[in-house]
């Protein structure tokens, strides 16, 4: 009766690994699930944008100036007459470049500058705190506002600037993570094993310091987007010809009495871009939380 | 005064049902102790809790069962009635003081607010009252400290606080979940004698639960023994120790160690020399020295018990030797080589010599590796197998823990508490060291648990020929162990000596004081006079 | 707790210097004078309108001599107001800032708070699920929608509102403050959801259960003052918020406060309102994240004794 014995790996029953464990459990919050899909979507539709979009982007048709949604356009058109599905798509391929460059810039500095200050402890850790302390007081939007005045309009200075702001609490969350993954008792046989450095970091504190970075990189392209729509907005973000959604809103802002639709398509596109975000960083956050697997 | 029929309670959640409580029984008697036994997950708590209707619900639903406290079914109770009968006529005593009491409230506060509410007493009173109390319980100058905050407290003094508030209203019944398990054995001992003469001066009935029995053992009257939620066996203090009748009683008699280890010390060289060992660590104004100028010898082959309570330093100790903290005077000299100097490359070459068993099995393994490339780092990092070959030697290593090889790609997750620390047991083995550090590596086990991993670690021991370094709070499973032991406070030397003549002939007040707090020291006693 | 206060006053100084130096210096590095727009200016004028605004000093007796004015609470002269003070604008504008600031902060703070508290007591129920979707729905719809969403629905649709200005007509206030005052209930609600599902799940709160008090006494007493702590503590950086925020809103509603007079500095190059209104609204935001600091400091007593140490 005894189970033939076993000499081989490949005859173990298969584990489950945290990460199957999060995906199984992201799986069953339907919410985070739609928002996937929705977001999935929506940067298919943004790559493809150029090939897909109905009409051209500077398509103009003075005629028919503002119309309501019909089926020749099917969100209506704005008073110059051009199709407002094209103009959301145009804009929706720079309001989610902005969102995620710009968390990409964030993140790269935020990583490597609280990997470094956690690993690393003692007064260079204290010092390069201090630094994000006092870089965190500042008041930032007002500086970004100031950048944007003083240096016209640029695309590139926005991903940057709205980097530089995003990164600080990254740079945090990261830190704390590298401490407390250093402190935990794996860690510490990993060193008494005799594990170089660099494999220690790699394989031990950087697959279990995941976790929370992508659940807050889920939720910082949000705030970035909302970033971007604001300076936008106030005119003092993306500039004509280009367009983006928080453009779009704030012309649909100044005519909204007789053509709400040019309020409502691209508010509509940049509420349901930061639903999904929000739900799917938020069903991330519960499916990667490693405490609750052990109950 | 308690009567409580046929409770069962289950726990229902989207992975199933989990009947925590299975149609148990029990009563508590006025002016008597009576203790309840259990591991974990036996339902002790979930029981007693419910009685007062504080388990989470959902997911905990009562299903079935009477408890009758003074002819009236708890059970029964509406939330309102409950909360007349809650620390008023029941009281309870949790088991971590540092997490039980509210941190934003003064004691004075906490203690009061109880007895205002339950009796309308006025603000002056109530103080009065709790001045007294905090007296009784042996907090000094009470009148002054009423008005500190929690962590103004140490562990011990915070468990008297809660005794005190649980008092307050002179309850009837007072229910004591593991209120000594977070305490050091000497602050334990006093706790448990505090708790015995409270129930004799006011003469109330006491449920105390507890995962050990050898704490209750010099102060239960009735004895209930729980397992997976059933009550298994209930007894007498006598009954239960010297004629247990279920097989599940007596494995727990069993895993109380009683024994000590004979000292069969064959003559041998020191294989580790610790020579004036100070480990400080920076703190804001004065250095904290949790290890400041230690010294002893570990000899080859045997196994060297280190005791001492918490904040001793003697996990610090075992840290320095392996080199995991810094070490920042003194020198350890492991088999001729001084540790403490050696550069990084040969740190890593003796670092397949010399393991770290660590306490906590649920932290010392990492969550994201599974059982076989846990076991397969060590092997391969040191080039003691190679790619090929290494999966026969992680089954085999598997084989020697008392591990399923069919387990090897499972996650930690995905095991209990007693075989993740056979899984740390085996990384720790897998180079074949000479020497190890066991950090209570059974502290975080349930009792039976406790036995199997110690057996375990003797027989390894003796088939590897380890050299061991065994770190504990809990002098009873030490000498169980060990064949010498040093007794440190903080971070000093108190005595050296052989297992037997330190539990035989102590030398200090300090080693005297902490051999006097073993729990169920009466029980030891008759046993050593039986054999 | 002096010291500390004392302290954290010192830390916040560099951080001032270093918004005046950049902001000052980051100006002078923008492209074109503030004068390029008037074409051919007589030399004569244009040399007296430099030496008005100091503009033939060099850069760093400029610098020096703006500091010096700052040490005295002088912002120096508009550049396109003449004859007004940065002193002067900001005085006219801040009130009404403040004042929207304050009626946004005290919606986000009385609903937000409110209606995390309600979910926490009983987590994943109608009771949590209701108030918890109108939050994301308040995270995810930016001031610059809702506002003219409130504005078509509450002012052209019900006509029951007025949809802009200030004090000019009564009500006027309540859609700018809600608009402004949304995203920070949605952050409120959800802070104080998690704090107080953080602290109920603490032992302390089944200690003072098992002490018979009844449940309201146990959140009231209990769990309120543990919870609220992280909602005390995000209150400095949402004033930020509210700061920069009350610029898209008051260009909404048309509210003649700062924020509409920043932004039309912004665009007119008027430096020196930048420049001054930059560093008023950043000496307020640092101290007002100093005040949260030090309030959620001291709600906890084990904090507290750490700063009153010596």
């Amino acid at each position: 009766m005894t189970a033939p014995t076993i000499s081989d790996l490949a005859q173990t029953e298969q584990g489950t690994s945290l990460w199957q464990d999060a995906w199984l459990r992201l799986r069953r919050n339907r919410l985070a699930l739609i928002g996937l899909i929705i977001l999935i979507l929506f940067i298919f539709i943004a790559a493809a944008t150029p090939w897909i979009a109905p009409y051209g982007y500077a398509q103009q048709n003075l005629e028919l100036g503002a119309s309501p949604p019909s089926a020749a356009h099917w969100l209506g058109t704005d008073i110059f007459g051009r199709d407002l599905l094209t103009q959301i798509m145009f804009g929706g391929r720079i309001s989610l470049a902005v969102g995620f460059i710009a968390t990409a810039v964030a993140l790269l500095i935020g990583i490597t500058w609280g990997a470094v200050a956690g690993y690393m402890g003692g007064r260079l850790d204290a010092a390069m705190m201090r630094l994000v302390d006092i870089i965190y007081a500042l008041p930032f939007m007002i500086f970004i506002i100031l950048l944007m005045v003083i240096f016209g309009r640029n695309m590139l200075l926005l991903f940057l600037a709205i980097g530089a702001v995003e990164w600080l609490t990254m740079a945090r969350i990261m830190r704390s993570q590298v401490q407390s993954l250093r402190q935990q008792e794996f860690v510490e046989a990993a060193v008494s094993l005799g594990l170089p450095t660099v494999t220690i970091i790699r394989r031990h504190l950087i697959p279990n310091a995941l976790g929370p970075i992508i659940v807050y990189t889920t939720l910082t392209v949000p705030s970035v987007m909302l970033l971007e729509a604001f300076l936008s907005f106030l005119g003092l973000g993306v500039q004509p010809p280009e367009t983006s959604w928080g453009l779009l809103i704030s012309y649909g802002a100044e005519s909204m009495e007789e053509y709400p639709w040019l309020l409502f398509f691209p508010g509509l596109a940049l509420t349901l871009t930061l639903f999904s975000l929000n739900f799917l960083g938020d069903g991330l956050r519960d499916a990667l939380d490693v405490r609750s697997a052990k109950d | 005064m308690l009567k409580v029929q046929n409770l069962s309670i289950s726990f229902v959640t989207r992975i199933g049902v989990n009947k925590a409580v299975d149609n148990v029984s029990f009563s508590v008697e006025p002016g008597k102790i009576t203790a309840i036994i259990g591991e974990s997950g036996s339902g002790k708590s979930v029981a007693c809790c419910s009685l007062l209707g504080l388990i989470p619900s959902p997911p905990g639903i009562i299903e079935n069962g009477r408890a009758l406290f003074d002819g009236i079914d708890l059970l029964k109770l509406s939330e309102a009635q409950l909360q007349k009968i809650r620390g008023s006529d029941i009281a309870m005593v949790f088991q971590d003081p540092m997490t039980c009491l509210n941190p934003y409230m003064t004691i004075g506060d906490q203690l009061t607010e109880s007895l205002r509410y339950h009796q309308k007493a006025r603000r002056k009173e109530a103080r009065q009252r709790a001045v007294e109390l905090l007296q009784e319980v042996g907090i000094r100058e009470p009148a002054s400290t009423i008005d500190d905050y929690p962590h103004q407290f140490s562990g011990g003094m915070r468990q008297r606080v809660m005794i005190a508030m649980a008092l307050i209203n002179e309850p009837k019944l007072l229910i004591a979940d593991e209120p000594t398990t977070a305490l050091d054995v000497t602050i334990q001992s006093q706790i448990l004698q505090l708790l015995a003469d409270i129930q004799k001066q006011r003469n109330i009935g006491i449920l105390f639960i507890s995962h050990d029995l050898a704490v209750i053992a010099d102060i239960a009257d009735q004895i209930i023994v729980m397992q997976e939620g059933k009550v298994v066996e209930t007894g007498t203090r006598s009954d239960i120790f010297h004629n247990p009748q279920h097989l599940y009683t007596r494995k727990l008699l069993a895993a109380i160690p009683t024994d000590c280890k004979q000292a069969t010390l064959p003559k041998s060289e020191p294989l580790i020399e610790i020579r004036d060992l100070c480990t400080w660590f920076q703190r804001d104004k004065a250095p904290l020295k949790a290890v400041d100028g230690v010294s002893f010898d570990i000899y080859r082959g045997e196994v060297l018990g280190l005791v001492g309570e918490s904040g001793s330093g003697k996990s610090t100790i075992g840290r320095s030797i392996l080199r995991l903290v810094n070490v920042t005077r003194g020198q350890v000299i492991f088999d001729g080589l001084n540790i403490t100097a050696l550069g990084p490359r040969e740190l890593k070459k003796l670092r397949s010599r010399m393991q770290f068993i660590f306490q906590d099995p649920f932290a010392s393994l990492n969550p994201r590796m599974t059982v076989y490339e846990t076991l397969a780092e060590p092997l391969l990092l040191h080039g003691i197998e190679d790619r090929s070959t290494v999966s026969t030697s992680v089954l085999r290593l598997m084989d020697n823990v008392g591990l399923a090889r069919s387990f090897a790609r499972k996650y930690p997750h995905e095991f209990s508490g007693g075989q993740r620390q056979r899984i740390a047991i085996g990384r720790a083995l897998a180079t074949r060291p000479e020497f190890v550090v066991a950090d209570e590596p059974v502290s975080a086990l349930d009792v039976t648990i406790q036995a199997q991993i110690l057996t375990l670690m003797q027989e390894l021991g003796r088939e590897y020929g380890l050299t061991m370094l065994f770190i504990s709070h809990d002098l009873a499973v030490v000498r169980q162990l060990a064949d010498r032991i040093v007794v440190l406070q903080a971070g000093k030397v108190v005595e050296q000596a052989s297992s037997v003549n330190l539990f035989s002939q102590p030398q200090t007040t300090y080693t005297r004081q902490l051999l006097q707090s073993i729990p169920g020291r009466g029980l030891l006693k008759s046993k050593i006079a039986h054999d | 707790m002096w010291r500390f206060i004392g302290f954290r006053m010192l830390q916040a100084i560099p951080v001032l210097l270093v918004v005046i130096t950049v902001t000052f210096f980051l100006i002078r590095l923008a492209p074109g004078g503030p004068f390029d727009s008037e074409k051919a200016v007589i030399p004569e004028v244009q040399a007296a309108l430099e030496a008005q605004y100091r503009l033939n000093l060099t850069l760093f007796q400029q610098y020096a001599s703006y500091l010096g004015d700052l040490s005295h609470g002088n912002l120096g002269p508009s550049f396109k107001y003449p004859g007004r003070s940065v002193n002067e604008l900001i005085a006219a504008g801040f009130p009404v800032t403040a004042e929207l600031a304050f009626y946004a902060l005290l919606v986000a703070l009385v609903i937000g708070g409110i209606a995390g508290v309600v979910a926490s007591l009983k987590p994943n129920s109608v009771q949590d699920y209701i108030p918890m979707s109108v939050a994301m729905i308040g995270i995810c719809m930016p001031s610059l929608l809702l506002g003219p969403i409130l504005i078509l629905i509450f002012g052209i649709y019900l006509d029951w509102l007025p949809v802009s200005g200030w004090n000019d007509s009564p009500g006027d206030k309540i859609l700018p403050a809600v608009t402004l005052g949304s995203a920070y209930a949605a952050y409120i609600a959800r802070l104080s959801r998690a704090g107080m599902l953080e602290v109920m799940s603490q032992d302390y709160i089944r200690t003072a259960r098992a002490k018979g008090l009844p449940e309201w006494q146990v959140i009231s007493r209990h769990a309120l003052r543990g919870g609220m702590i992280p909602v005390i503590a995000f209150l400095g950086p949402a004033f930020a918020g509210l700061l920069s925020g009350s610029f898209v809103v008051e260009t909404i509603f048309q509210i003649p406060g700062l924020g509409r007079f920043y932004v039309q500095a912004a665009f007119n190059r008027d430096y020196t309102m930048i420049l001054g209104s930059t560093i008023f609204l950043a000496t307020l935001i640092v101290f007002f994240n100093l005040l949260s600091d030090i309030v959620a400091a001291w709600m906890n007593p084990r904090l507290r004794d750490k700063l009153r140490a010596p």
